[in-house]
This record gives C-alpha cells, structure tokens and sequence, in this order.
C-alpha cells in the first residue's frame, strides 16, 4: 500500500513538472501556432538563474524567504527571456509557422550551448532548502518534499491560469484566439499583444518549473529541459493542444502511467507506454483529449 | 516548383562557376559527374591544407572526417525528400538512422551474421519500420505531424539508452566487433575504402532523390508541398504518396546508418538522439530545401564545421579573446544555432540561393565587353 | 451620386498562385445595400477578405481599396476594424466555446462605449441567452450574435458575408429583416445567394464572373431581366453553363 501512495505521490510531482513546461507550450501552440522548441530553454535559464541567484544575490539565498526570493528572481529571468524570443525572433515571422519552427530549434540548440559554455555541461548541485531535502509520511509512504512542493505549486499554478482564462479581459482574448484567432483580429483586436502575453506566462511556468525541478533532482544541468520537452510535447498533444484543463489530465495521466510501469515493469517500458498512449489517442481523437479549445 | 530545381546551380564547385557564365553553359549537365570523379580521386592527393584540414588529403584522419560528412550530406539529402519535396516536417528521421547503425552493429557484433546480411536486414527492417510508423503518424498534419514522429522517435532514444536485454551497450554505445568484417574495410589504413563507400552512399542518394523528383510522383509530392487540396482534387491520395515518400527516406537513412557504422566502428546512443534530427533539418535548411545540392552541401558543411568548430573554439586565436565571447564560440552548436537563425531570416533559401542572388552583382562587376 | 464610402480599383488577388480575382472595380453607395453576386468560387468572399485584410499569407493582394480617402490595403486587419469596418463573416464563425457574453464582451473597446442596448432591442434573444454557450445556439441565433457583436461599436461600412446560408426559410426572412433596419443607418456590403432577399434588401448590384466584374448597377434593374440574370447568376432552368454575358454592361453609375 505504501508502494502504491509513493507511486501516485511521486508520480504526480511529475506530472507536475510535465503540466507547468507544457501548459505554457499549449497556450502557445494554440494561440499563435508556434511549436516552440526553445521552451525547455526557458526552463534552463529559470533553473540557472535560481542557481545563480542563490549564491549571488543579495537577499537571496538557499533557505526560507532567500529561496523564495531566488525562485521569483529565476521565474522573472525566464519570463524575460520568454518576451524577448517572442517580440524580437517570434513577431517577425507572423504566421509563418515552419520558420517559426526552425528559429526555435535553432535556438534551442544555441541556447543550450550556451548555458553550456557559461556553466559547464556537467550537472551542477542545486542550492535547496533543508526541509525539500527530507521525507514527509503520507499514509505510510515517506514522500519527498520536493515532489510535494512541486504538486503544490502545479495546482496553483493551474488555479491561477483558469482564474486568468476565466475571468480577465486578456484571458477571454486568449480563449477566442485559441478557437479563431483571425475572427479576434477581425473584431478589432491586436491579437498579437495576446501572443506576447502567452510567451510570457508559458515562460514563467517554464522558468518555475526549472527553479522547482532543480529542488526535485538537487542537480541543474543545461540538458535537463530538452529530456523534458519532449514529454511535454505528449502532454499537449495528448491533452489537446491549446486546452490548459486538457494538460492538466494529460500530465496526471502521463506521469502515473510512466512511474507505475517504470516500477512494476522493466525500467524505460513506462516511457514507452506513454508513447504508445500517444498512438492511441492519435488514431482514436487527432484533436486530442479536449480538442484545440481552452476551456476555463 | 519543378523550374526550381532545375535552376539550382550545381554547388559541387561554385567557385569555377562565377568567371564566364556562358563557357560553362555547356558543361553544366556534366558538372556532377565531374565533382564525384573529383571526389573519388581525393585520396590519392598528399595535398596540405593548412587551417582547413589538420594533415593532408589522404591522411586516415582527412578521410574519416570528409567519409562523415559525406554520409551526413547524403543522410540531409534524404532528409530533404520530406521537408523540401513534399513539405512534411519530421522529428523522427534519427530513428530510421540509428535503426541503421544499431541494426547493424547488433546483428555484425551479438549476432555474428557477415555484414551484407546484417547490413541488408538493417536497411528493410527499418525500411519496414519507416512505413509502418509512417502509416501511423501520417494519419496527422503539420505540427502534430512533427510532434508525433519526435514522439516515435524517443522510444528508439529510450530503447537504446535503457539497454534492453545488453543489445544496445547503453550509454556506452556498442564497438563494432571488426573481426567477421571484410579485411578491406577495416583498420587505419583502409579508411580510405570507406571514404569511397560513403561517396558511394552520397551519390546513390543523390541519384535516388533525383529521379525521384523528376518522376510523376516526385510532381505529385512537390503538389503537396504546395497545396495539398489540389492533389486531394485531382482525385489522388495524398496518404499514400506522402507514405511512399515517408518510407523511401527512411530506407535512404538506414542506409546512411550501415556506412556510418563502419566509418566510425561502432553505434553511440547520441545518433537516436532528436538532436541529429534538428541537426538534419539545420543541414537542409542552411543549404535550400527542395534543391538538389543545396541540402547535400549543408550537411557536408555542417558535419565539417561541427567537427572544425570544436578545434577552433579550442585555438589560441579564441582563448585569447576575453571570455565573454571565446566560452560560446568555443561551443560548436552555439555557432551552428545563431548562423542557422540567422539564415532562417536572411537566406530563406538557402546556399543554393545565394548564387542566383549573387547573379546582379555578378553582371554589374563583369567588365563591359 | 454622393462619394462612395468604399472605392475598389483592379483589386487582383492570386492565392497559392491561382488567380482568384483579376482587375475587380466597384463602388460600395454611403447608404444602403450594395450586393455582391455571382456564381460559387467566383471570388466574392475573396473580395471581401481582401478588403478587410484577411487574404491569407499565401495570397497576394494587388490594386487600391480606399475607405473615404484612406487606402485600406497594407493596414492590419484590427486596424480597419477600429476604423470603422464592420465585418461579418461566412459560417457566422462565433466563438463556440464561449458564451454568448462573453462573445459580446469580446467585441467592446477601450475608449467607446458598447451600445448594448441597441444591439438587445435588435437582439432579445441575445439578452435572454447570456450565459448559453454559442456553440449551442441554433445556427440562426448564431448569425444574430455575428451580426450583434459588430454592432456594439460603430461603423462606417459593414461587410456581411452570406448571412442566411444554411437557415431555415423562416429564420433568412428574420435576418433580412434585421439587415434591412442595419442598413438604415450603415451602410452594408452584402454577398447573398438567395434572391429573395437580395430583392428585398439590395439597392445597388456588382456581379462577378470568373474573377472580373461582369455587371454592377441598379439591382432593381438585373433583378427584372431574367435572361441576364439567368446568364450571370445561373438561376433557372438554363443554369450551369460557362456562357459569356454578352448584355454585359461593364460600368454601371
């Protein structure tokens, strides 16, 4: 019984760490179209710049409000990078989505070297609050607080995004883009601030899925979001792209699906399943579980 | 799009095209046949270039180097058939690669089969593979395309990471086991036989996507590229080419696999990785999709600047810069990464463009006869 | 005649490298209806696209479109929109997932006030379904909502694009009914196939036929003679042949 809490638990910090990387990709996907290979970068540089943080700036620091602050710091730093793609490599290339695809790989791949030649390729020890570090009895299963703190902060992080889907101005824009962005240009709106607006909140969750899964794994290292984009390319198909509900149960599904087989299976065989998952939905729903439709 | 190919230049040898355009008029048609007779004699010259190669011409390691490349620029040819000629965007062709490499080395290494059975049941049970996972994935568009494929593909990534059943050597990768293999192409001093295969594997590509092109299907694929309705409006399936296309590329990369094999001796995990996808479509990207050298030119160039880069970052010339600039120059994929960007915006097509855009300001330098 | 409110000159437009209009030149009146009619595919929601700015990215727009003395052509679309042209497209395109509120809520802008109650005296129904999703509306209520949500701002040109395709008969005579006191204060850009209502709506006429203009006057007028509207609209017994009009007049007043 113990074994099947720790499964779920853990499981669903994983699931975790795949909703806030791929939430963001969903949004992205279904708002502006933009398969965006750079984004497990934007998780890079919110691990790194937490990273750095912690050791750098003042008032930052490794514990209590000093991580907190640590954390913001790399959320911001993510962001910033997010905003950045978006108005000066994404904008120009309006609608033009296979070269939109390519600047992303590309910076993917320069983005990554980069971190890389400015922090070394090896896995680096990240700076984690004692208590993240300890084991919380759930149910007879002792938990990882890490994995905790990641489902915490992924149910906030959800909560927050449909209360912004649901009842702002901009969330009501980001919805009807979804569904018929040219319909919301054709109403008067200049949808492309909304395009901005999705990097930026895709990058944030991104950047704090970094800072999050540096307190998880207790190591950052400039590879570590590619491993993860690419599940988080599952989610959002699985999930139907642009549905952030959709990634929710998606991730859930992914993650519990991948830490039970990989426990009770050969190792690697839940990685497997899950592609296999993708298969099916793929021949049974092309658009996915929820359709290229953001609910709130 | 057809007039486009044929108004590619050859980029085998660029630099002799630019004096006298109308002198060479003639001899264009004959210009590949040319540069493989080139190529094929490469060897046989004790030529230093300085800068450009670390020994000279016919030095096992010159060889080595230009055997990959040359692979790589066939494997980008392929790759081509799908992005350039029909417009279809895969994350997934390092599968059908590494299906190659790992297939053969399994069956040469675990097996012990003599390499023209392995090598011969690498390429159809990946051909084979290419066209039942085409068969799936094709079932999608565009974008979900893309993801679906990339998907596909880590189960390879994942299969050979995991080491199932110690086939794979893991993360070790697997060394050919040399000893069954025919004497001519192992050892130091036979690389240049593999330098030759792969050449060989670089113009059967070339020929292949050639004549594929040419054909009414290679007409009916370019249609696709370009409007898919029209062709489902003609009455024809587009499932069915695109599936044809699909599993002829991958038979084309297994087959790239089997060479590179050889050529480096052995399989490393990093060749099922979507990296060498991304790093097929940088290649086709930077010399012009859809062109018949452009794509082999940018994975030649890409594989040689890959390799070059790396001694390059590690010069004199860049750790004397301040540190700012030489860490990321020292990382060959940075480079790769911000040129690549910055075709994507400047040359949308590619090297093989830039001798028609170069074409004005070649008339306007050409002294008045 | 007063200034039109919208001039179309040799507007050409080619998409993925078929021409789809070639050398297009109307008018649009300051008041009433002016009808766009033709055959199917023959490039009237084209034309409108093209004047709102929604030609998509494969295409290729040529020619001038001048709203008053202001080129259109090159503006983004929510540009336009701002100023003044009200478009509603073919097949309604409401937003499904969202409710009919919501749908309204999308159309208000900074800086002016959402004339909501012009749009529920118009529209009760609208009023009363609030909080329904407008996916589930019935594909008449749809067109309501369409037509409603560019009527909370104002405008000074609307495009409707086949408002009444796929409606019940008794549903296309509440839209016409609709349109017509639209048009009392705006003026419209109507496609239309059903005849009845361009009868009872339309005042001026442009007929296009293979990308070209084949006829633009009084739509009273082309109403009246059957053979021509026989030959450019293939309505009637005779229709479906590729006949040239010979009664073309090419420049109506």
């Amino acid at each position: 019984m113990g074994t099947v809490i720790l499964l779920t638990l853990t499981g669903l910090g994983l699931a975790a760490l795949y909703f806030l990387v791929a939430s963001g990709l969903s949004l992205v996907f279904g708002l502006a179209d933009v398969l965006n290979f750079a984004h497990g970068l934007f998780l890079g540089v919110g691990a790194y710049a937490t990273w750095w943080a912690a050791q750098n700036l003042p008032g930052a620091g490794p514990d209590g409000l000093g991580f907190v602050l640590a954390v913001l710091f790399g959320v911001a730093a993510g962001t910033l990078v997010a905003v950045l793609v978006e108005l000066v490599l994404i904008r120009p290339l309006y609608s033009r989505t296979i070269e939109q695809v390519l600047v992303t790989v590309g910076l993917s791949l320069a983005g990554v070297a980069l971190l890389q030649a400015t922090w070394g390729a090896d896995a680096r020890p990240f700076p984690r609050p004692e208590w993240t570090r300890q084991v919380t009895s759930v149910l007879g299963a002792s938990v990882p607080n890490g994995g905790l703190l990641l489902i915490v902060a992924a149910v906030a992080v959800l909560g927050a995004l449909l209360a912004f889907l649901r009842w702002t101005r901009y969330g009501l824009v980001i919805r009807a883009g979804v569904e018929n962005r040219e319909m919301v240009t054709a109403l008067g709106i200049d949808v492309r601030k909304a395009f901005t607006l999705v990097f930026a909140i895709g990058g944030a969750a991104a950047a704090l899925a970094g800072a999050l899964g540096g307190v998880y794994f207790g190591t950052v290292s400039p590879g570590q979001g590619g491993s993860l984009l690419i599940f988080a390319f599952i989610v959002v198909v699985i999930g139907g792209m642009g549905s952030v509900v959709g990634s929710a149960y998606a991730a859930v599904v992914v993650g519990l699906l991948q830490q039970f087989v990989n426990y009770y299976g050969v190792s690697g065989l839940g990685d497997i399943c899950v592609v296999g998952l993708l298969a099916v939905v793929l021949l049974l729903r092309p658009q996915g579980l929820a359709g290229k439709v953001a609910h709130a | 799009m057809t007039d486009q190919m044929v108004d590619a230049p050859p980029a085998a040898v660029p630099a002799e095209l630019t004096p006298g355009h109308s002198r060479w008029h003639g001899l264009r048609p004959w210009l590949p046949l040319v540069a493989l007779a080139v190529a094929a004699i490469v060897p046989y010259s004790t030529l230093v270039l300085p800068g450009i190669f670390e020994g000279p011409l016919n030095s096992p390691g010159t060889l080595q180097l230009l055997a990959v490349c040359l692979v790589f620029g066939g494997l980008a040819a392929g790759y081509d058939l799908l992005f350039g000629r029909t417009g279809m965007l895969s994350f997934g062709h390092a599968l059908y690669f590494a299906a190659g490499v790992y297939g053969t080395d399994i069956l040469v290494t675990r097996a012990g089969l003599p390499l023209w059975q392995a090598g011969l049941f690498a390429v159809v049970g990946a051909t084979t593979l290419a066209a039942l996972l085409g068969a799936v994935a094709l079932r999608t568009v565009g974008i979900a395309f893309a993801m679906v494929t990339l998907a596909f593909a880590q189960v390879g990534a994942i299969l050979v990471a995991r080491n199932f059943g110690g086939w794979t050597g893991g993360e070790e990768g697997l060394p050919l086991d040399v000893s069954g293999l025919p004497p001519a192409l192992v050892g130091v001093t036979n690389t240049v036989n593999l330098y030759w295969l792969a050449l060989a594997y670089l113009a059967l590509v070339v020929f292949v996507v050639h004549r594929v092109s040419g054909s009414p299907t290679g007409r009916v694929l370019a249609g696709l590229r370009d409007d898919e309705r029209r062709i489902g409006v003609l009455g024809l399936d587009p499932y069915r080419f695109k599936l044809v296309a699909f599993t002829l590329s991958g038979g084309l990369a297994s087959a790239g696999g089997v060479v590179y094999c050889l050529i480096v001796g052995g399989a490393s995990p990093h060749v099922t990785s979507s990296e060498l996808t991304l790093s097929l479509l940088v290649m086709v990207v930077l010399g012009g999709p859809g062109t018949r050298w452009g794509p082999v030119l940018g994975g030649v160039l890409y594989m040689y600047l890959d390799h070059r880069l790396t001694a390059f970052g590690a010069s004199d010339a860049v750790d004397a810069l301040p540190a700012v600039l030489s860490a990321p120059l020292s990382q060959p994929l940075f480079v790769l990464g911000t040129v690549f960007i910055l075709a994507v915006y400047f040359f949308p097509g590619g090297l093989a463009s830039l001798t028609t855009r170069l074409a004005p300001l070649r008339k306007a330098l050409r002294p008045p006869r | 005649m007063s200034e039109p409110v919208l001039s179309v000159e040799n507007l050409s437009v080619r998409i993925a490298g078929l021409h789809i209009l070639q050398g297009v030149s109307f008018t649009v009146a300051p008041t009433g209806v002016t009808v766009l009619l033709g055959r199917n595919g023959v490039g009237k929601t084209t034309t409108l696209r093209a004047i709102v700015g929604l030609t998509p990215r494969n295409g290729e727009v040529r020619g001038t479109i001048r709203m008053g003395a202001q080129s259109l052509l090159a503006r983004p679309t929510h540009r336009l929109v701002r100023g003044g042209l009200g478009y509603v497209p073919e097949d309604r395109c409401v937003f499904a997932g969202l409710t009919v509120a919501e749908n309204l809520r999308l159309a208000e802008r900074r800086g002016s006030t959402p004339a909501y109650d012009k749009v529920y005296a118009l529209f009760p129904e609208l009023d009363r379904r609030g909080r329904q999703r407008a996916g589930s509306l019935s594909g008449g209520q749809q067109q309501m909502l369409a037509i409603g949500r560019v009527l909370l701002n104002d405008n000074r040109l609307l495009l409707v694009d086949e408002p009444t395709k796929g409606l019940a008969p008794k549903v296309v005579t509440e839209v016409a009914e609709v349109l017509q006191r639209v048009a009392e204060s705006v003026p419209v850009l109507l496609v239309e196939q059903n005849l009845a209502v361009v009868r009872r709506l339309a005042d001026d006429a442009v007929v296009l036929a293979a990308g070209q203009v084949a006829w633009t006057g009084d739509a009273k007028e082309l109403l009246l003679e059957t053979g021509l509207t026989k030959s450019l609209l293939g309505v009637g017994s005779g229709g479906g042949h590729e006949t040239a009009p010979t009664a073309a007049r090419k420049d109506g007043s």
